[in-house]
């Protein structure tokens, strides 16, 4: 298969279709379960074909929504711009891979809940939106994208329809409401100022013309609005509460996936290739991704609650993420970009575990837990290899992606940042021992003698992702990187002018 | 200052909105001020468009036997984004007026602060 200009809409198109068809035959057996897999398989094959397809530096352009014969007016392009270069298609590779893997284990996890046809006609809404968001080259586009996916996700946190889920939801409606408010005032003030959506266009205008005085004001609604969407510390309030409360093959997806896409690849498109990565917006972005790790981690250590603790543990890891992209050099770019994939692989890994750990006993508290080894070898494994890749273990992805931002920093001189990484690594490796130990080793309540272990589907995406972080080590050899992460590095470099 | 007019109250209906998100403990009130700050939002977008005697953007228009220059038009792009926007915000609004249903259904109230179930 070929991926070119003409089947890149499919990556929208695809899922949003599947949603749609969902709906359509939901009192079809089996129809959910399949059009939910079948159609993330797509995707994810697509994406795979799409890296192996572009070569370094190439951009793919395709125009959809020409109006008349009116392809250009006056030097400009109407109609909405999808395109495609490194970045893309790295953050293709992640999104799809985990939605793909996520679909295959609700087969199982979801026979908990009635209306399974509505989980997958949401959770295939939420992959159209954010694949939406990260092959869109146009700025309005990607707004209603980011709608879409918002929304699909406000839904799926509130899936179980207990108190719990309904608050959350509505807390995290509500402060992404207003996220989404003034990432599209930015949007009006930039349109008002550079005439164009597209950001191809605006980037050549905004270098051309200097920034206008108003970029100032720009600069701070895009990370108020992303940073609610990536739940950087200062708006990081909605992720503990929204998280946990979903279905766990959601809260995969929200930690794993979504607040990458919405957040983390809307503010390094915006910042590098429109805005051209201005030196405030770095010191800005190290500052709030320290304070990010740093509350993270430390909150997350006192947490009972299983999905909980992973959630703030998000918050941290995602503070690691701005802070490699803060710093700006393609080291720490690349350092990173491979957080970002090592962490929606293992953050998954580790909600999926806590799923399948709620789905044999019923609870999430660790204090209730323990001893589940003996009956659960699977999910304990799988756990284990999650949590020594999130606390970054030598042989383990989690390690080599950290150990690339570290070296970044110190190579930049930011000593203060590279200790600062250092010392919360340490802290993480404290909570991820605390879920190890209280659910896992000790010994079995007499209340789960007769639990078992969790039916194949479940099992096998377990697995899978955790041979992925074993062997995701591996992307960080200088071949290998070259293809997949590097691309992606040169992509956002190119905005740079580096 | 009879020209920036607008744009201020546009500023203060937006405040407006946010108070009513911050402030209030109702939810139909919190509810009511992310719409009163959406509204604000999209009126900020067609006041972008706006301009001081612009014509319809129709392209082949006679005006005195003459066609009309694009400068002097009125830009259209911002009207089909505020459409666009408006049923986005419909959408959110309808969402959340569904789960404030769902809510009074399990509390029996709209207070927010009565709502504690999630803490930490």
């Amino acid at each position: 298969m070929m991926i070119t200009e003409s089947t890149i809409p499919l990556f929208v198109a695809i899922p949003l279709a599947g949603a749609f068809l969902t709906a359509m035959l939901k009192r079809v057996k089996g129809i959910p379960d399949t059009l939910g897999v079948m159609s993330t398989i797509c995707t994810f094959v697509m994406s795979v074909f799409a890296v192996m397809r572009l070569d370094i530096g190439e951009r793919l352009l395709s125009n959809i929504g020409f109006w008349g014969g009116f392809s250009e007016v006056f030097g400009k392009i109407v109609g909405i711009q999808l395109v495609m270069d490194g970045l893309t298609s790295f953050m293709l590779v992640v999104v799809n891979l985990v939605a793909f893997i996520v679909a295959i284990y609700s087969v199982n996890y979801m026979t908990r809940y009635t209306a399974k046809w509505q989980f997958y006609s949401l959770f295939l809404l939420m992959v159209a939106g954010m694949n939406g968001v990260i092959i869109t080259g146009d700025l309005f586009n990607l707004f209603v994208f980011l709608e879409i996916a918002s929304l699909a996700s406000y839904a799926l946190v509130a899936f179980g329809t207990g108190k719990r889920e309904l608050e959350a939801s509505f807390k995290y409606a509500v402060m992404g409401g207003v996220g989404s408010l003034l990432i599209l005032l930015g949007i009006i003030f930039l349109y008002s100022n550079t005439g164009t959506l597209n950001m191809g266009d605006m980037a050549v205008i905004l270098s051309e013309q200097g920034m206008p005085s108003i970029i100032y004001l720009v600069f701070g609604l895009f990370l108020m609005g992303f940073g609610l969407k990536a739940a950087l510390v200062p708006f990081h309030a909605w992720l503990p509460d929204a998280h946990p409360s979903a279905p766990a093959p959601i809260s995969a997806m929200l930690s794993g996936v979504l607040i990458k896409a919405l957040g983390v690849y809307a503010i390094c498109r915006i910042f590098f290739n429109v805005f051209g990565f201005p030196e405030q917006i770095s010191s800005l972005l190290m500052t709030l991704g320290a304070i990010s790790m740093g509350v993270g981690a430390l909150v997350a250590l006192r947490q009972w609650d299983m999905k909980r603790l992973l959630a703030y543990s998000s918050i941290s890891q995602v503070g690691y993420i701005m802070l490699g992209i803060g710093i700006g050099t393609p080291l720490a770019i690349a350092g990173a970009l491979f957080h970002l994939f090592n962490h929606s692989i293992f953050k998954s890994l580790l909600f999926l575990d806590s799923g399948a750990v709620e789905y044999a006993t019923h609870t999430r508290d660790l204090k209730q837990m323990g001893g589940l080894s003996k009956r659960m070898p699977i999910t304990s494994t799988t756990t284990l290899i999650g949590a020594m890749s999130l606390a970054g273990i030598p042989p383990f992805a989690g390690f080599w992606s950290k150990l690339l931002i570290i070296v970044a920093a110190v190579q930049a001189n930011h000593f203060g940042y590279a200790i600062w990484a250092v010392i919360i690594s340490i802290i993480t490796i404290g909570y991820v021992l605390k879920i190890t130990r209280f659910a896992f080793l000790g010994t079995l309540r007499k209340r789960f003698s007769d639990i078992r272990e969790v039916p194949a589907f479940m099992r096998i995406s377990l697995i899978v992702l955790a041979l992925i972080c074993i062997f995701g080590g591996l992307l960080i050899l200088p071949a290998i990187r070259g293809g997949f992460i590097g691309q992606a590095v040169s992509a956002l470099l190119m905005g740079k002018g580096a | 200052m009879d020209a920036h007019m607008p744009y201020l109250l546009c500023t203060i209906l937006f405040c407006i909105g946010i108070y009513g998100i911050l402030a209030k403990r109702n939810i139909i009130k919190i509810i009511l001020g992310i719409v009163i700050a959406e509204y604000a939002v999209n009126l900020f977008l067609i006041l972008v468009a706006y301009k001081a005697g612009g014509r319809a953007p129709i392209f082949d228009t006679l005006e005195n036997g003459q066609l009309i220059q694009p400068s002097a038009m009125v830009d259209p792009l911002p009207h089909a984004l505020v459409l666009t926007s408006i049923v986005i915000g419909l959408a959110t609004t309808a969402f959340m007026i569904a789960l404030a249903i769902r809510l009074y259904g399990k509390y029996g109230t709209f207070d927010i602060t009565r709502m504690r179930e999630l803490r930490g």
